[in-house]
């Protein structure tokens, strides 16, 4: 018997776990995937929003004004990349400027700090690549990028640390009311609790319904981006976006905190909720629109594509807190966009629910603060020579784009909720992110996952699953 | 610091045959860094045969015809580290590495060859939309695996791009028990070799579908199958013509790009055609004595030429150092780069030339110019014209962007025009 179960392993579930693993409880937290930071927010625009777009008074606007205020705390302590790059919102025409006025007065009423109206001079100064047909621009200093899987990871491990327990590969079938709580049946057995929080992404309809006559319906709306190879990571050094129009947010154009730059993302409703695929269309859609803001985006840089699903939920507004007709079920449903920007603050919001309701009292040994993997790159040579001489490992380069070092990959594998398929390396290493999509590293990083692991190479994992990296041996049919 | 007279960065048949022929010019004191746990490059993993009939008179496998050249590295005394990585060469040539043994370190060089090779295009630089399962792999990757690690990468194969992986891949992969369905390129040309194609695709009825490309990948966790396209002149797939291949591997031969990071974070400058330096006679950068040869130059089809190229490298850098008059790195002869250069000029059908210029003075006997077209062609000429006039006008059976061309040119007959001012090669008609 659990005093609280957490359904999800994303940003949300994970600062929720942590913020609550602040007080004396059993938590558990259930995770479909093999790994934290496999849905939505693993592929989205990574951008801690400065909290203008929301409209006042909504939940979205008030965590996300939080959230961004707690990011840059938060980051020193959980030890992951983010950076206040700051964010433009471009009017690209006249007629349009009573709307960036209203923006900016939003974003005021919001409690954003420092928000200024820039014109067409001072918006070239500062990012010279910017579109000629700039009229003016809202500039939001405290806007910021974040690396999604450091943050996710950080706040997991940190919870971890904190004794929060963490299934993976259980997925969640069916909620029933007990009497002192709720049972969950899952693919790995039954699991009780006192309390469950609802951060099922995409899902969270889905377990939300099962227990409440309250219908909800959370809309999967996929976006597709291209991520530019590092070259062009300087194209831009804010984060742009054009003014909400007709057709929603639209495309941004932004640096990520690695020093890529991303595009993207469209708006597509989809009925799979795993339907993950980008489409031709919608990546023609993407460089296009991105060129209506900025110039020259060297489209042949491009080294991947991807596509996320925000979890749009017809309110249009976060919903945190107990269903009405469910006690103790805690819903965390309708993350979309600011989502990463919030989580901080959505944990602050849904562990002081529980902790009021549940009357929890807070340990007096938790662990505020997290080391991450530690990145030779940000060492002095000498230093650099002394944690290669106690571990060589540190000395092996192994993806060469990233130039990731053995030394790390097997720290992100040995950790607490270490790494366990290609793709955990990757998020927590960037081993396999670069320019050659990782057709260099992917065979060596299979190796170390091999013998770190002990498990056979017919059993290493992209992501999972059936997701089998290699098959058999040559000749093996013959 | 320890410091060399020339480091190469690469220990592949460029690096090799550089460092062989700069010890056979006289030089002494020469270090290879290789990434690698052995020298040969990817030949170890090329293990078809085919190679060296230009340089041995024989047909070799990949990793004996690196042998060949291991061998005499080794007889010859050549300095090499093995799996170590170069982070980083300054301006001034100050290489910095890292091993696990020694740890990161500095060397100061006097001359560099860059050897690095190449890499192979992602799925990403072509931005095919899908789901992202596994089984999605380039065809280097997939011969690594299958080659030098004994294991399947899947059974039922796409393969998309005709480049010469991509085929010798199709034959590996069937010969090791995999079902090949397709091969589909994008152009309405091979980017293989003519003799790759008869000997990988034909002889195991392996279909190649010309002006072709993937629209879909389908699979959450593993592929599951791709969806094929024809395109048209634009290379925009053609609606209606989708055609479904269940398959549960996707290997991509697309294209390789020369592995320039670290030549771009020196200075070099570079040519956006082949996206390798630019470089004159010497296969000299604009940095003075950087060097550069093999696959980081240019992409090449046949390994017999990169040891050829890499041989006058390592010649030049040897030379290059003899000249040298101190550690300060300043040279006897006077500045080369104030001397006069002859730019060549690639139009007309050819992309691209290396050299791209030319200065008479430090020319050898021979210089092989060699560029790639643009597309195919049936009977035409290769000509090239000193200023106005037409010097050379070969008439060529075929020509096609898989294949490279060469030219040679002598320095008598340039000595005989003192005042040239550029060279053009172009694809005639007639």
């Amino acid at each position: 018997m659990y005093d609280v179960i957490i359904i999800g392993a994303g940003v949300c579930g994970a600062a929720i776990a942590r913020e609550l693993s602040r007080y004396q409880a059993k938590i558990c937290v259930l995770e479909k995937e093999e790994d934290v930071c496999c849905g939505t927010s693993k592929a989205n625009s990574a951008i801690v929003h400065a909290g203008y777009d929301a409209v006042t008074g909504t939940l979205k606007a008030k965590l996300n004004v939080r959230g961004n205020e707690l990011m840059g705390g938060l980051s020193e302590e959980l030890d992951f990349p983010f950076e206040r790059n700051g964010s433009l919102v471009l009017c690209l025409n006249e007629a349009e400027l009573p709307n960036l006025q209203a923006l900016y007065d939003r974003g005021v009423a919001n409690g954003v700090k420092e928000l200024r109206i820039l014109d067409k001079e001072e918006v070239l100064q500062m990012e010279p690549n910017i579109t000629n047909d700039i009229v003016a621009a809202l500039y939001a200093p405290t806007g910021g990028i974040v690396c999604p899987f450091g943050l996710n990871i950080a706040l997991a491990e940190n919870a971890c640390a904190n004794g929060v327990e963490f299934r993976f590969n259980t997925e969640v079938t069916q909620i029933c009311k007990s009497e002192d709580g709720y049972e969950l049946w899952t693919d790995q057995g039954t699991f009780r609790a006192k309390y469950v929080v609802n951060a099922a992404g995409v899902y969270a309809d889905k377990f939300h319904n099962m227990v409440s006559e309250k219908k909800i319906h959370i809309t999967a709306r996929r976006g597709d981006y291209c991520l530019l190879d590092k070259e062009a990571g300087s194209h831009v050094h804010r984060t742009i976006f054009a003014l909400p129009g007709k057709l929603g947010k639209g495309i941004l154009v932004t640096p990520t905190v690695h020093g890529n730059l991303l595009v993207g993302p469209t708006a597509i409703d989809v009925e799979d909720k795993e339907g993950v695929n980008t489409t031709a269309d919608g990546l023609a859609q993407v460089l296009e629109k991105a060129g209506m803001t900025v110039k020259n985006i060297p489209v042949r840089q491009v080294i991947t594509s991807f596509a996320g699903l925000r979890a749009h939920e017809e309110g249009e507004d976060f919903m945190i807190g107990e269903a009405e007709d469910a006690p103790g079920f805690i819903d965390c449903a309708g993350i979309e966009s600011p989502g990463i920007a919030s989580c901080p603050a959505i944990g602050e919001m849904a562990a002081g629910i529980l902790r009021d309701k549940m009357g929890l009292i807070e340990k007096d040994d938790f662990i505020s603060t997290r080391q991450g993997i530690r990145n030779p790159n940000n060492l002095s040579m000498e230093e650099r020579n002394v944690l290669i001489k106690e571990n060589p490992a540190y000395g092996n380069i192994i993806c060469r784009c990233e130039m990731v070092t053995e030394g790390e990959i097997i720290d992100a594998i040995r950790r607490p909720l270490g790494a366990k398929s290609l793709d955990g390396v990757k998020r927590r290493t960037r081993a396999g992110m670069g320019r050659c999509q990782s057709g260099f590293c992917s065979p060596r990083t299979m190796e170390i996952l091999a013998r770190e692991c002990d498990m056979s190479m017919f059993d290493i994992t992209k992501a999972g699953g059936n997701s089998k990296l290699v098959v058999g041996t040559n000749k093996d049919t013959v | 610091m320890k410091d060399y007279d020339i480091v190469i960065i690469g220990g592949g048949p460029a690096g090799l045959a550089a460092a062989v022929s700069a010890r056979q010019s006289g030089i002494d004191s020469i270090l290879i860094l290789e990434r690698d746990k052995e020298l040969g490059g990817i030949l170890n993993q090329c293990i078809h045969n085919g190679f060296g009939l230009h340089t041995f008179k024989e047909e070799l496998t990949g990793p004996e015809y690196a042998q060949r050249f291991i061998s005499q590295a080794e007889e010859l005394d050549i300095e090499y580290k093995l799996n170590t990585m170069v982070l980083e060469v300054g301006a001034d040539k100050i290489v910095t590495a890292m091993n696990r043994d020694d740890g990161l370190f500095m060397i100061q060089a006097k001359a560099v060859v860059l050897a690095m090779g190449c890499r192979e295009r992602s799925r990403g630089a072509l931005n095919i939309p899908g789901y992202r399962p596994a089984g999605i792999y380039s065809a280097g990757t997939a011969q690594r695996l299958v080659n030098m690690e004994g294991y399947m990468p899947g059974r039922e194969v796409v393969i998309l791009g005709s480049g010469d992986i991509g085929l010798i891949m199709a034959r590996r992969m069937t010969l090791e028990g995999a079902k090949v369905k397709v091969v589909a390129e994008l152009m309405p040309y091979s980017g293989g070799l003519k003799r790759n194609i008869v000997q990988c695709l034909d002889d195991y009825g392996i279909p190649l579908k010309l002006s072709h490309t993937v629209v879909d990948i389908k699979g959450k966790e593993r592929v599951e199958g791709v969806t094929l396209a024809q395109v048209d002149e634009k290379s925009k797939p053609i609606p209606g013509t989708e055609e479904y291949y269940s398959c549960d591997t996707l290997l991509l031969s697309v294209g390789l790009i020369p592995e320039n990071e670290i030549s771009r974070g020196m200075g070099v400058e570079m040519n956006p055609v082949t996206s390798g330096p630019k470089v004159n006679e010497s296969l000299e950068t604009n940095l003075e004595g950087v060097f550069a040869c093999g696959n980081v130059l240019h992409v090449h089809d046949l390994v017999d030429f990169v040891s050829e190229e890499a041989a006058s490298a390592g010649r030049n850098a040897a030379d290059y150092v003899k000249e040298y008059r101190d550690a300060a790195g300043t040279r006897k002869v006077e500045d080369i780069h104030a001397e006069r250069e002859i730019p060549l000029v690639a139009t007309g059908g050819v992309r691209y030339t290396v050299p791209s210029t030319i200065r008479t003075a430090h020319m050898e006997a021979d210089l092989k110019v060699r560029f790639r077209v643009g597309s195919v062609y049936q009977n035409c000429f290769i000509s090239v014209y000193f200023d106005d006039e037409r010097v050379i006008h070969r008439k060529r059976p075929v020509m096609a962007p898989g294949e490279m061309e060469e030219v040679k040119l002598t320095k008598e007959q340039l000595l005989q025009y003192p005042e040239l001012k550029k060279i053009t090669f172009k694809i005639e008609e007639e």
